[in-house]
């Protein structure tokens, strides 16, 4: 029953998905892009119960590394992310620099 | 504190509904960086529920991945130059691969070493986690080198490639079958599975050439998702799924945006190499160039002006004087904008960030479906480092190779100027009859030095 479920979740999140993203502007794509890199990252708590639980040794070592990975998309996905968006302004404000 | 897994799945769903929250927000620019940030309260909370609940009872080797993962995101997004973005996305999907990998490595441990057998579905989505995971991973790593530079950017082909990559996943779907009927740690079945993953991305990308890049990050973007998602079914998270999906969608949009704006399908992209070469009519012509001081008294005059920016804007790095000029037009009375192609960077939307990092107003920043009926009525166009994106061939040359692509029809306009090196052709070799047309004049020189002088004379 419980692939029956897991699949159905997996059918929505699709449908949803295609409505989201079709609504973002090309002017925003590369943000979108790395923004979808931070959110890929959830593979994270997967990782963490594989490192936390104590289950096998060699199952900690696996997930510390998948841990490890799936902090830099979290981490520098969002931070990257919200660098480039907040240089998109309305009216230009003098120069960067 | 131990949450019950009620608790975290509560959590969990609002967490989903912060991810899709931040995700509609990203559909405008004036809300797009608080939506980032709703998604990052709903990871953090995710992540934060995870570590309570109470199956979790060793933090040592998290705490040490957890910081080593941070130094090492933070820092990239912190260094990375806006024009390296597409090496950067490259390579945060590849490291998502490699986690969803890893996830499902480390829950082959759990299911095989837990009391009760595995079952088929769980081994199956196992199986999925590896070998999509492998294949984002060492797919990323190729497309990093080849759009960094560190290998060639060619497409790599040799005779027997296709029976090279059939027998790879003949034995992947082997190797898989195998390891299903006879679940065990150790079975060389796995390794032979877990190799040909990681071969299987490699071959994936080296056919496909350094132009069509774009193409292939927003697929492994996709990739990177959907291993997510895999691993969200060996795991038995909904989390996963939810968010995993949404990134596989983005990633496939995307994909098929991109080869729209190169009027490819996505098999010709991923299986030939490119330019199966159709040989131009060649134009022959009179190129009539111009110097600064006449581009200026016409650019005085304008009421209207069309900037298309190409890679070789950034390449030169003239974004900033392109954007002064710009103000100094918009000063003196005429209408200034961007005209973006899709393909105009090195990745969806780079050519976008790129001129946000200059200052330039994204409501400036025109997409090509938009500005084409308005050129007719525009004065001047100012190509700088475009080429393929404004080639009337794809148009009018049914031998060219870039025929049916979608363009920006710079040659409607009443005046072109085309700022360029020297005579040479773009990417794809192809001759760009734009160039002879009446209304075309050409300003040689190099693209940050043409405008500059432009913007002098302004100023003066």
């Amino acid at each position: 029953m419980e692939a029956v479920f897991l699949s159905f979740i997996l059918m929505l999140s699709i449908f949803l998905g295609f409505e989201l993203i079709s609504k973002v502007p090309a002017t925003l794509h590369t943000p979108l892009m790395s923004g979808a890199n931070a959110i890929s990252g959830i593979t994270v708590l997967g990782a963490l119960v594989a490192a936390g639980a104590n289950n096998s040794e060699m199952a900690t070592w696996l997930g510390g590394a998948s841990v490890f990975f799936a902090v830099i998309n979290v981490v520098g996905g969002y931070m990257v992310t919200d660098r480039m968006l907040a240089m998109f302004r309305k009216k230009p404000t003098g120069d960067a620099a | 504190m131990n949450l019950s897994a009620e608790l975290v799945n509560f959590a969990y769903i609002i967490s989903a509904a912060l991810f899709i929250l931040g995700l509609k927000m990203l559909g405008h620019p004036d809300s797009a960086r608080r939506g980032n940030l709703y998604s990052a309260v709903g990871m953090a909370l995710a992540i934060i529920v995870t570590l309570l609940a109470d199956s979790i009872v060793s933090f040592e080797v998290i705490a040490l991945a957890t910081l080593g993962g941070t130094v090492v995101g933070a820092l990239a997004a912190r260094l990375v130059a806006m024009t390296s973005m597409p090496e950067m996305v490259a390579l945060f999907n590849g490291s998502g691969g490699a986690a969803s990998l890893l996830v499902g490595w480390a829950a082959l441990y759990d299911e095989i070493l837990g009391t009760s057998a595995p079952s088929t579905f769980i081994l199956v989505t196992i199986i999925l986690s590896i070998l999509i995971g492998g294949v984002t991973a060492s797919g990323s790593l190729i497309a990093y080198a080849k759009l960094a530079e560190r290998m060639t950017t060619a497409a790599i082909v040799f005779p027997g490639q296709r029976v090279v990559n059939s027998l790879i996943l003949v034995g992947i779907v082997g190797s898989s079958v195998m390891f299903c009927l006879e679940p065990a740690l150790g079975s060389q079945w796995f390794w032979v599975l877990l190799a040909l993953s990681l071969v299987l991305g490699v071959m994936a990308v080296i056919p496909i050439g350094g132009a069509d890049m774009p193409v292939v990050i927003s697929l492994l973007n996709s990739y990177s998702g959907l291993a997510a998602c895999a691993a969200g079914f060996a795991i038995g998270n909904n989390l996963l799924i939810v968010a995993g999906s949404l990134v596989g969608a983005s990633g496939i949009i995307l994909t098929n945006i991109m080869c729209k704006a190169m009027n490819r399908s996505l098999a010709n992209v991923l299986f030939s190499g490119f330019g199966a070469a159709k040989a131009a009519t060649k134009v022959e012509g009179e190129v009539k160039p111009i110097v600064a001081d006449d581009a200026f008294l016409i650019l005085e005059a304008a009421q209207s002006v069309t900037f298309v920016p190409g890679y070789g804007m950034a390449v030169a790095q003239a974004q900033h004087v392109v954007r002064e000029l710009g103000e100094l037009l918009e000063k003196n009375g005429a209408e200034v904008n961007f005209a973006i192609h899709p393909v105009a960077g090195r990745m969806p939307g780079h050519m976008n960030v790129l001129l946000a990092e200059a200052n330039v107003s994204y409501e400036q920043l025109v997409e090509m479906d938009d500005i084409n009926p308005r050129l007719p009525n525009t004065d001047v166009v100012v190509v700088i480092g475009a080429n393929d994106v404004v080639n009337p061939a794809a148009r009018e040359d049914e031998n060219s190779p870039i025929y049916g692509m979608p363009i920006i029809n710079v040659d409607h306009a009443r005046t072109v100027f085309v700022l360029k090196r020297s005579m040479g052709s773009g990417f794809s070799g192809v001759d760009n009859p734009l160039f002879f047309k009446e209304n075309t004049r050409m300003l040689f020189g190099d693209a940050k030095q043409s405008i500059s002088a432009l913007v002098a004379e302004f100023k003066s």
